[in-house]
Protein backbone atom coordinates (compact mmCIF):
# COMPACT_ATOMS: atom_id res chain seq x y z
CA UNK A 1 0.00 0.00 0.00
CA UNK A 2 1.86 3.37 -1.39
CA UNK A 3 1.18 6.03 1.33
CA UNK A 4 0.34 9.52 0.94
CA UNK A 5 1.49 12.59 2.70
CA UNK A 6 -1.10 15.32 3.34
CA UNK A 7 -1.02 18.23 5.64
CA UNK A 8 -4.13 18.29 8.13
CA UNK A 9 -5.80 21.47 9.43
CA UNK A 10 -8.16 20.42 12.41
CA UNK A 11 -9.18 23.80 13.51
CA UNK A 12 -10.42 24.63 16.88
CA UNK A 13 -13.24 22.64 17.97
CA UNK A 14 -11.90 19.53 16.62
CA UNK A 15 -9.23 20.20 19.81
CA UNK A 16 -12.58 20.58 22.01
CA UNK A 17 -16.22 20.10 21.46
CA UNK A 18 -15.49 17.44 18.23
CA UNK A 19 -12.88 16.06 19.83
CA UNK A 20 -13.81 12.94 18.10
CA UNK A 21 -14.03 14.18 15.05
CA UNK A 22 -10.52 14.41 15.05
CA UNK A 23 -9.55 11.22 17.04
CA UNK A 24 -11.08 9.15 14.80
CA UNK A 25 -10.29 11.29 11.87
CA UNK A 26 -6.62 10.17 12.55
CA UNK A 27 -7.40 6.85 13.43
CA UNK A 28 -8.95 5.75 10.04
CA UNK A 29 -6.29 7.88 8.29
CA UNK A 30 -3.62 6.35 9.41
CA UNK A 31 -5.06 2.74 8.90
CA UNK A 32 -5.86 3.56 5.70
CA UNK A 33 -2.14 4.43 4.67
CA UNK A 34 -2.65 8.20 4.63
CA UNK A 35 -0.36 10.42 6.84
CA UNK A 36 -1.59 13.21 8.18
CA UNK A 37 0.71 16.09 8.82
CA UNK A 38 -0.75 19.01 11.04
CA UNK A 39 0.19 22.34 9.50
CA UNK A 40 2.63 24.06 11.94
CA UNK A 41 0.76 26.68 13.93
CA UNK A 42 -1.92 26.80 12.38
CA UNK A 43 -4.40 29.84 13.39
CA UNK A 44 -8.59 29.78 13.78
CA UNK A 45 -10.48 30.49 10.26
CA UNK A 46 -12.74 32.84 11.45
CA UNK A 47 -15.75 30.71 10.68
CA UNK A 48 -18.94 32.56 10.42
CA UNK A 49 -17.72 35.22 12.61
CA UNK A 50 -15.38 36.94 10.69
CA UNK A 51 -17.04 37.19 7.19
CA UNK A 52 -19.95 38.68 8.83
CA UNK A 53 -18.46 41.41 10.61
CA UNK A 54 -15.30 42.09 8.25
CA UNK A 55 -14.32 41.16 4.69
CA UNK A 56 -10.26 41.41 5.11
CA UNK A 57 -10.72 38.94 8.11
CA UNK A 58 -12.59 36.49 6.36
CA UNK A 59 -9.74 36.38 3.74
CA UNK A 60 -7.07 36.66 5.86
CA UNK A 61 -7.51 34.28 8.50
CA UNK A 62 -7.61 31.49 6.95
CA UNK A 63 -5.13 32.60 3.85
CA UNK A 64 -2.32 32.38 6.62
CA UNK A 65 -2.86 29.14 6.56
CA UNK A 66 -2.67 28.20 3.31
CA UNK A 67 0.71 29.76 3.04
CA UNK A 68 1.99 27.81 5.90
CA UNK A 69 1.01 24.25 4.38
CA UNK A 70 2.10 25.25 0.77
CA UNK A 71 5.57 27.09 2.09
CA UNK A 72 6.87 25.02 4.51
CA UNK A 73 4.88 21.37 3.87
CA UNK A 74 4.22 21.77 0.17
CA UNK A 75 1.46 19.54 0.67
CA UNK A 76 -2.33 19.31 -0.39
CA UNK A 77 -4.99 20.00 2.31
CA UNK A 78 -7.29 17.94 4.08
CA UNK A 79 -9.77 19.36 6.64
CA UNK A 80 -12.32 17.45 8.38
CA UNK A 81 -14.57 20.24 9.44
CA UNK A 82 -16.92 21.79 6.72
CA UNK A 83 -16.77 25.24 7.95
CA UNK A 84 -13.43 25.20 8.15
CA UNK A 85 -13.07 23.52 4.40
CA UNK A 86 -15.46 26.40 3.03
CA UNK A 87 -13.13 29.12 4.74
CA UNK A 88 -10.67 27.61 3.23
CA UNK A 89 -11.79 27.25 0.22
CA UNK A 90 -12.96 31.20 -0.09
CA UNK A 91 -9.49 32.04 0.88
CA UNK A 92 -8.07 30.15 -1.90
CA UNK A 93 -10.12 31.39 -4.57
CA UNK A 94 -9.37 34.73 -3.37
CA UNK A 95 -5.54 33.92 -3.16
CA UNK A 96 -5.78 33.09 -6.68
CA UNK A 97 -7.02 35.89 -7.56
CA UNK A 98 -5.09 38.27 -5.95
CA UNK A 99 -7.63 39.80 -4.21
CA UNK A 100 -5.16 40.68 -1.73
CA UNK A 101 -1.48 40.97 -3.02
CA UNK A 102 0.54 40.43 0.65
CA UNK A 103 0.05 36.71 0.39
CA UNK A 104 2.46 34.37 -1.03
CA UNK A 105 0.40 31.82 -2.46
CA UNK A 106 0.63 30.31 -5.62
CA UNK A 107 -1.89 27.42 -5.80
CA UNK A 108 0.84 24.62 -5.77
CA UNK A 109 -1.82 22.90 -3.44
CA UNK A 110 -5.19 21.33 -3.54
CA UNK A 111 -7.68 21.78 -0.62
CA UNK A 112 -9.91 19.21 0.61
CA UNK A 113 -12.65 17.88 2.84
CA UNK A 114 -11.92 15.36 4.65
CA UNK A 115 -15.34 13.52 3.22
CA UNK A 116 -14.49 13.53 -0.36
CA UNK A 117 -11.04 13.07 -0.08
CA UNK A 118 -12.10 9.58 1.69
CA UNK A 119 -15.01 9.12 -0.92
CA UNK A 120 -12.18 8.86 -4.09
CA UNK A 121 -12.72 5.00 -5.46
CA UNK A 122 -9.03 4.29 -4.19
CA UNK A 123 -9.85 4.89 -0.79
CA UNK A 124 -13.28 3.50 -0.79
CA UNK A 125 -11.35 0.25 -1.96
CA UNK A 126 -8.99 0.20 0.70
CA UNK A 127 -11.47 0.88 2.83
CA UNK A 128 -13.80 -2.25 1.94
CA UNK A 129 -11.02 -4.08 2.33
CA UNK A 130 -10.46 -3.09 6.21
CA UNK A 131 -13.99 -3.69 7.53
CA UNK A 132 -14.30 -6.10 10.13
CA UNK A 133 -17.32 -5.63 11.34
CA UNK A 134 -20.11 -4.55 8.89
CA UNK A 135 -22.39 -2.27 9.94
CA UNK A 136 -24.91 -4.18 8.67
CA UNK A 137 -28.61 -3.43 9.56
CA UNK A 138 -27.90 0.51 10.60
CA UNK A 139 -30.22 3.06 8.98
CA UNK A 140 -29.01 6.06 8.79
CA UNK A 141 -29.31 9.82 6.93
CA UNK A 142 -26.30 10.96 5.52
CA UNK A 143 -26.27 14.77 6.82
CA UNK A 144 -24.06 16.95 4.78
CA UNK A 145 -25.23 20.65 6.11
CA UNK A 146 -24.38 23.79 4.58
CA UNK A 147 -20.60 24.29 4.35
CA UNK A 148 -19.16 21.18 2.33
CA UNK A 149 -21.32 21.94 -0.49
CA UNK A 150 -22.61 25.36 -1.20
CA UNK A 151 -22.07 27.92 -2.87
CA UNK A 152 -20.47 25.78 -5.08
CA UNK A 153 -18.61 28.78 -7.08
CA UNK A 154 -16.48 28.39 -3.41
CA UNK A 155 -15.99 24.60 -2.95
CA UNK A 156 -16.44 23.41 -6.32
CA UNK A 157 -18.75 20.83 -5.32
CA UNK A 158 -19.85 19.31 -8.89
CA UNK A 159 -23.46 18.53 -7.08
CA UNK A 160 -23.97 20.94 -4.78
CA UNK A 161 -28.00 20.27 -4.38
CA UNK A 162 -27.30 16.31 -3.77
CA UNK A 163 -23.88 15.58 -2.68
CA UNK A 164 -23.70 11.49 -2.54
CA UNK A 165 -19.94 11.12 -0.76
CA UNK A 166 -21.15 10.11 2.58
CA UNK A 167 -23.22 7.60 1.12
CA UNK A 168 -20.38 6.23 -0.66
CA UNK A 169 -18.15 6.08 2.46
CA UNK A 170 -21.17 4.67 4.42
CA UNK A 171 -22.06 1.82 2.08
CA UNK A 172 -18.57 1.19 1.67
CA UNK A 173 -19.02 0.02 5.53
CA UNK A 174 -22.45 -1.91 5.10
CA UNK A 175 -24.95 1.24 6.36
CA UNK A 176 -27.80 1.40 4.65
CA UNK A 177 -28.34 5.04 3.89
CA UNK A 178 -32.03 5.90 3.11
CA UNK A 179 -32.70 8.66 0.56
CA UNK A 180 -33.91 12.00 2.56
CA UNK A 181 -34.54 15.63 0.91
CA UNK A 182 -33.08 17.29 4.10
CA UNK A 183 -29.51 16.31 3.35
CA UNK A 184 -28.07 19.95 2.58
CA UNK A 185 -30.35 21.58 4.66
CA UNK A 186 -29.25 24.14 7.25
CA UNK A 187 -29.29 23.55 11.27
CA UNK A 188 -28.84 27.55 12.27
CA UNK A 189 -25.12 27.32 12.76
CA UNK A 190 -23.55 29.44 15.36
CA UNK A 191 -27.09 31.24 15.69
CA UNK A 192 -27.79 28.77 18.66
CA UNK A 193 -25.71 31.20 21.15
CA UNK A 194 -27.70 34.12 20.02
CA UNK A 195 -31.18 31.95 19.11
CA UNK A 196 -31.63 29.50 20.11
CA UNK A 197 -35.21 29.08 19.27
CA UNK A 198 -34.16 29.08 15.70
CA UNK A 199 -32.21 26.35 15.93
CA UNK A 200 -34.24 24.39 18.06
CA UNK A 201 -37.17 24.72 14.93
CA UNK A 202 -34.44 23.55 12.34
CA UNK A 203 -32.94 20.72 14.00
CA UNK A 204 -36.51 19.33 15.27
CA UNK A 205 -37.30 19.50 11.60
CA UNK A 206 -34.22 17.82 10.75
CA UNK A 207 -35.20 14.86 13.61
CA UNK A 208 -38.65 14.54 12.30
CA UNK A 209 -37.82 14.01 8.66
CA UNK A 210 -34.44 11.20 9.47
CA UNK A 211 -37.76 9.66 11.47
CA UNK A 212 -40.00 9.57 9.00
CA UNK A 213 -37.52 7.86 6.12
CA UNK A 214 -36.98 5.41 9.11
CA UNK A 215 -33.24 6.01 10.19
CA UNK A 216 -32.25 5.65 13.63
CA UNK A 217 -29.50 7.92 13.50
CA UNK A 218 -27.92 10.52 11.91
CA UNK A 219 -24.62 10.84 9.97
CA UNK A 220 -22.75 14.48 10.21
CA UNK A 221 -19.17 15.43 8.71
CA UNK A 222 -19.56 18.91 10.19
CA UNK A 223 -18.78 19.92 13.81
CA UNK A 224 -21.38 23.02 14.15
CA UNK A 225 -24.15 19.91 12.65
CA UNK A 226 -22.95 18.11 15.59
CA UNK A 227 -23.35 20.52 18.51
CA UNK A 228 -26.62 21.17 17.42
CA UNK A 229 -28.16 17.65 17.32
CA UNK A 230 -26.49 15.78 19.76
CA UNK A 231 -25.93 18.56 22.43
CA UNK A 232 -29.56 20.45 22.22
CA UNK A 233 -31.54 16.96 22.08
CA UNK A 234 -32.44 16.69 25.52
CA UNK A 235 -33.75 20.41 25.20
CA UNK A 236 -35.54 19.76 21.98
CA UNK A 237 -37.23 16.88 23.97
CA UNK A 238 -38.29 18.57 27.04
CA UNK A 239 -39.15 22.30 25.10
CA UNK A 240 -41.74 20.25 22.24
CA UNK A 241 -42.32 16.89 24.58
CA UNK A 242 -40.90 14.99 22.84
CA UNK A 243 -38.97 11.64 22.91
CA UNK A 244 -36.31 11.74 20.04
CA UNK A 245 -33.51 9.10 20.79
CA UNK A 246 -31.50 10.32 17.60
CA UNK A 247 -27.44 9.30 17.85
CA UNK A 248 -25.59 11.68 15.09
CA UNK A 249 -22.40 10.20 14.39
CA UNK A 250 -19.55 11.52 12.73
CA UNK A 251 -19.02 9.67 9.47
CA UNK A 252 -15.73 8.46 10.96
CA UNK A 253 -16.75 7.20 14.33
CA UNK A 254 -18.96 4.72 12.11
CA UNK A 255 -15.43 4.16 9.73
CA UNK A 256 -13.77 3.30 13.14
CA UNK A 257 -16.29 1.07 14.74
CA UNK A 258 -16.82 -1.08 11.53
CA UNK A 259 -12.63 -0.89 10.90
CA UNK A 260 -12.06 -2.33 14.24
CA UNK A 261 -9.86 0.42 15.51
CA UNK A 262 -10.29 0.35 19.28
CA UNK A 263 -11.15 3.40 21.43
CA UNK A 264 -15.32 3.34 20.49
CA UNK A 265 -16.05 3.73 24.77
CA UNK A 266 -13.58 7.17 24.49
CA UNK A 267 -15.57 8.77 21.19
CA UNK A 268 -18.83 7.69 22.24
CA UNK A 269 -18.91 9.06 25.51
CA UNK A 270 -18.03 12.68 24.10
CA UNK A 271 -21.63 12.18 22.96
CA UNK A 272 -24.19 13.91 24.41
CA UNK A 273 -26.99 11.33 23.04
CA UNK A 274 -25.07 8.33 24.22
CA UNK A 275 -25.41 6.16 21.24
CA UNK A 276 -23.91 2.74 22.71
CA UNK A 277 -27.52 1.55 23.64
CA UNK A 278 -27.78 1.70 19.59
CA UNK A 279 -24.64 0.25 18.69
CA UNK A 280 -24.99 -2.68 21.31
CA UNK A 281 -28.02 -3.46 20.51
CA UNK A 282 -26.78 -4.19 16.64
CA UNK A 283 -24.17 -6.23 18.37
CA UNK A 284 -21.37 -3.50 17.19
CA UNK A 285 -19.93 -3.84 20.46
CA UNK B 1 -28.30 61.62 -8.26
CA UNK B 2 -31.38 60.03 -5.81
CA UNK B 3 -30.35 58.48 -2.55
CA UNK B 4 -31.83 55.40 -3.99
CA UNK B 5 -29.30 54.42 -6.27
CA UNK B 6 -26.94 55.28 -4.01
CA UNK B 7 -27.65 52.90 -1.55
CA UNK B 8 -27.92 50.24 -4.34
CA UNK B 9 -24.28 51.60 -5.36
CA UNK B 10 -22.89 51.68 -2.36
CA UNK B 11 -24.12 47.59 -2.00
CA UNK B 12 -23.10 46.23 -4.96
CA UNK B 13 -19.89 48.01 -4.57
CA UNK B 14 -18.57 46.80 -1.60
CA UNK B 15 -20.50 43.00 -2.29
CA UNK B 16 -19.18 42.91 -5.54
CA UNK B 17 -22.76 41.94 -6.84
CA UNK B 18 -25.17 43.69 -8.84
CA UNK B 19 -28.51 43.47 -6.48
CA UNK B 20 -31.08 45.51 -9.53
CA UNK B 21 -30.63 42.02 -11.54
CA UNK B 22 -32.84 40.47 -9.08
CA UNK B 23 -36.19 39.82 -11.11
CA UNK B 24 -38.36 38.80 -7.97
CA UNK B 25 -38.63 35.29 -8.73
CA UNK B 26 -38.57 34.26 -4.87
CA UNK B 27 -36.48 31.46 -5.45
CA UNK B 28 -33.96 32.32 -2.86
CA UNK B 29 -37.31 33.15 -0.08
CA UNK B 30 -38.79 29.54 -1.41
CA UNK B 31 -35.48 27.67 -0.47
CA UNK B 32 -34.38 29.33 2.95
CA UNK B 33 -34.81 27.84 6.31
CA UNK B 34 -35.22 31.06 8.67
CA UNK B 35 -37.97 32.63 6.63
CA UNK B 36 -39.91 32.10 10.07
CA UNK B 37 -37.87 34.35 11.77
CA UNK B 38 -37.18 36.99 9.44
CA UNK B 39 -39.16 40.61 8.81
CA UNK B 40 -38.64 40.35 5.32
CA UNK B 41 -37.58 37.57 2.93
CA UNK B 42 -34.43 37.33 1.31
CA UNK B 43 -36.37 38.47 -1.85
CA UNK B 44 -38.29 41.47 -0.12
CA UNK B 45 -34.58 42.26 1.10
CA UNK B 46 -33.32 42.58 -2.34
CA UNK B 47 -36.15 44.27 -3.55
CA UNK B 48 -35.78 47.05 -0.85
CA UNK B 49 -31.94 47.42 -1.56
CA UNK B 50 -33.14 48.34 -5.04
CA UNK B 51 -35.07 51.38 -4.13
CA UNK B 52 -32.91 52.68 -1.65
CA UNK B 53 -34.88 51.63 1.37
CA UNK B 54 -31.16 52.26 3.74
CA UNK B 55 -32.85 52.33 6.82
CA UNK B 56 -35.67 49.39 6.89
CA UNK B 57 -32.97 47.14 5.32
CA UNK B 58 -30.30 47.95 7.82
CA UNK B 59 -32.59 48.13 10.84
CA UNK B 60 -34.25 44.49 10.00
CA UNK B 61 -33.72 41.33 11.93
CA UNK B 62 -33.57 39.61 8.54
CA UNK B 63 -30.01 40.24 7.94
CA UNK B 64 -29.20 38.93 11.49
CA UNK B 65 -30.97 35.72 11.55
CA UNK B 66 -29.92 34.89 7.89
CA UNK B 67 -27.53 31.66 8.71
CA UNK B 68 -25.04 32.35 6.21
CA UNK B 69 -26.32 28.84 5.06
CA UNK B 70 -25.89 29.87 1.37
CA UNK B 71 -29.27 28.46 -0.13
CA UNK B 72 -30.08 31.06 -1.75
CA UNK B 73 -26.90 31.74 -3.27
CA UNK B 74 -26.63 28.73 -4.88
CA UNK B 75 -29.99 29.06 -5.92
CA UNK B 76 -30.70 32.77 -7.51
CA UNK B 77 -30.85 32.50 -11.53
CA UNK B 78 -29.37 36.08 -11.52
CA UNK B 79 -26.00 34.71 -10.28
CA UNK B 80 -26.67 37.26 -7.25
CA UNK B 81 -24.65 35.92 -4.72
CA UNK B 82 -27.14 36.73 -1.47
CA UNK B 83 -25.32 35.70 1.22
CA UNK B 84 -22.79 37.70 0.40
CA UNK B 85 -24.70 40.88 0.15
CA UNK B 86 -25.84 40.09 3.47
CA UNK B 87 -22.88 39.73 4.71
CA UNK B 88 -21.69 43.32 3.30
CA UNK B 89 -25.43 44.71 5.04
CA UNK B 90 -24.09 43.28 8.49
CA UNK B 91 -21.14 44.75 8.05
CA UNK B 92 -22.92 48.50 6.97
CA UNK B 93 -25.25 48.13 10.00
CA UNK B 94 -22.29 47.34 12.28
CA UNK B 95 -20.52 51.00 10.84
CA UNK B 96 -23.67 52.41 11.57
CA UNK B 97 -24.24 50.93 15.25
CA UNK B 98 -27.48 49.60 14.44
CA UNK B 99 -27.86 45.76 15.49
CA UNK B 100 -31.77 44.67 15.64
CA UNK B 101 -30.32 41.07 16.91
CA UNK B 102 -27.81 42.55 19.00
CA UNK B 103 -26.97 39.58 20.77
CA UNK B 104 -26.06 37.84 17.50
CA UNK B 105 -23.36 40.92 16.55
CA UNK B 106 -22.37 40.44 20.57
CA UNK B 107 -21.40 36.76 19.49
CA UNK B 108 -19.42 37.36 17.06
CA UNK B 109 -17.31 40.22 18.40
CA UNK B 110 -16.64 37.97 21.49
CA UNK B 111 -15.67 35.00 19.12
CA UNK B 112 -13.23 37.50 16.98
CA UNK B 113 -12.14 39.00 20.04
CA UNK B 114 -10.96 35.72 21.35
CA UNK B 115 -8.88 35.00 17.86
CA UNK B 116 -7.53 37.79 18.25
CA UNK B 117 -6.04 37.00 22.13
CA UNK B 118 -5.05 33.63 20.94
CA UNK B 119 -5.07 33.02 17.40
CA UNK B 120 -7.27 30.41 17.82
CA UNK B 121 -10.74 30.40 19.73
CA UNK B 122 -11.21 29.78 23.11
CA UNK B 123 -14.78 29.03 24.17
CA UNK B 124 -14.39 30.02 27.90
CA UNK B 125 -13.42 33.47 26.80
CA UNK B 126 -16.01 33.54 24.28
CA UNK B 127 -18.83 32.52 26.83
CA UNK B 128 -17.60 34.75 29.38
CA UNK B 129 -17.23 37.64 27.15
CA UNK B 130 -20.67 37.16 25.52
CA UNK B 131 -22.35 36.74 28.59
CA UNK B 132 -21.05 40.11 29.94
CA UNK B 133 -21.84 42.30 27.07
CA UNK B 134 -25.93 40.80 26.48
CA UNK B 135 -26.54 39.88 30.40
CA UNK B 136 -27.55 36.22 29.65
CA UNK B 137 -26.33 34.55 32.27
CA UNK B 138 -28.36 31.98 32.34
CA UNK B 139 -28.54 31.02 28.75
CA UNK B 140 -27.01 27.40 28.52
CA UNK B 141 -25.56 27.41 32.29
CA UNK B 142 -26.08 23.39 32.09
CA UNK B 143 -23.98 22.98 29.29
CA UNK B 144 -20.76 24.19 30.39
CA UNK B 145 -20.43 21.17 33.63
CA UNK B 146 -20.93 18.90 30.77
CA UNK B 147 -18.91 19.97 28.40
CA UNK B 148 -16.22 19.48 31.39
CA UNK B 149 -17.23 16.06 32.33
CA UNK B 150 -16.58 15.34 28.88
CA UNK B 151 -13.10 17.10 28.88
CA UNK B 152 -14.33 19.13 25.84
CA UNK B 153 -13.99 22.47 27.63
CA UNK B 154 -10.44 23.45 28.46
CA UNK B 155 -9.09 26.15 30.88
CA UNK B 156 -6.01 26.05 29.03
CA UNK B 157 -6.44 27.20 25.44
CA UNK B 158 -4.68 26.11 23.19
CA UNK B 159 -2.29 29.20 20.93
CA UNK B 160 -0.85 30.35 18.17
CA UNK B 161 2.97 30.61 18.46
CA UNK B 162 3.73 33.01 15.84
CA UNK B 163 1.04 35.59 17.24
CA UNK B 164 2.88 38.77 15.98
CA UNK B 165 1.12 37.52 12.68
CA UNK B 166 -2.57 36.99 14.05
CA UNK B 167 -2.59 40.64 15.54
CA UNK B 168 -0.55 41.85 12.38
CA UNK B 169 -4.31 40.35 10.12
CA UNK B 170 -6.43 42.38 13.34
CA UNK B 171 -4.78 45.86 12.73
CA UNK B 172 -4.71 45.60 8.52
CA UNK B 173 -8.62 44.42 9.17
CA UNK B 174 -8.78 47.68 11.69
CA UNK B 175 -10.79 45.87 14.29
S1 LIG C 1 -33.47 34.14 -6.36
FE1 LIG C 1 -32.30 35.88 -7.15
S2 LIG C 1 -33.58 36.80 -8.75
FE2 LIG C 1 -34.90 35.40 -7.55
S3 LIG C 1 -35.85 36.76 -6.03
FE3 LIG C 1 -34.03 35.88 -5.08
S4 LIG C 1 -32.39 37.37 -5.47
FE4 LIG C 1 -34.09 37.85 -6.85
S1 LIG D 1 -27.98 32.43 3.32
FE1 LIG D 1 -29.41 33.45 4.71
S2 LIG D 1 -30.96 34.36 3.38
FE2 LIG D 1 -29.86 32.86 2.15
S3 LIG D 1 -31.08 31.01 2.30
FE3 LIG D 1 -29.52 30.89 3.91
S4 LIG D 1 -30.45 31.78 5.75
FE4 LIG D 1 -31.74 32.37 3.98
Amino acid sequence: MNKMRVAYYPGCTLETTAKEFDITSRSVCAQLGIELVEIPDWNCCGASSAHETNDYLAIALPARNLVVAEQELGLNVVIPCAACFNRLKAAEKALLSRTYTEFDYEGKIKVYDLLSFLAQPEYVKRLKKKVVTPLKELKAVAYYGCLLCRPPEVTDHPQPENPMEMETVLKAIGVECLPWSYKTDCCGASLVVARPDIVHQLVKRLYDRALEVGAECIVTACPLCHANLDMRQKEINEKYHKHYYLPIFYFTELMALAMGIEGTETWAKGHFVDPRPLLEERKYL
Amino acid sequence: MSVASDFLKEVNRRSGEAVQLCFQCFKCSLGCPVTFAMDFLPHQLMRLVQLGRKEEVLDSHTIWVCASCETCTTRCPNEIDIAKVIDTLRQMALEEEKTAEGDVAAFHKAFLDSVSHFGRLCELELMFWYKLRTKRFLDDLWLAPELLKRKKLSFKPSRVERIGEIKQIFKKAAL
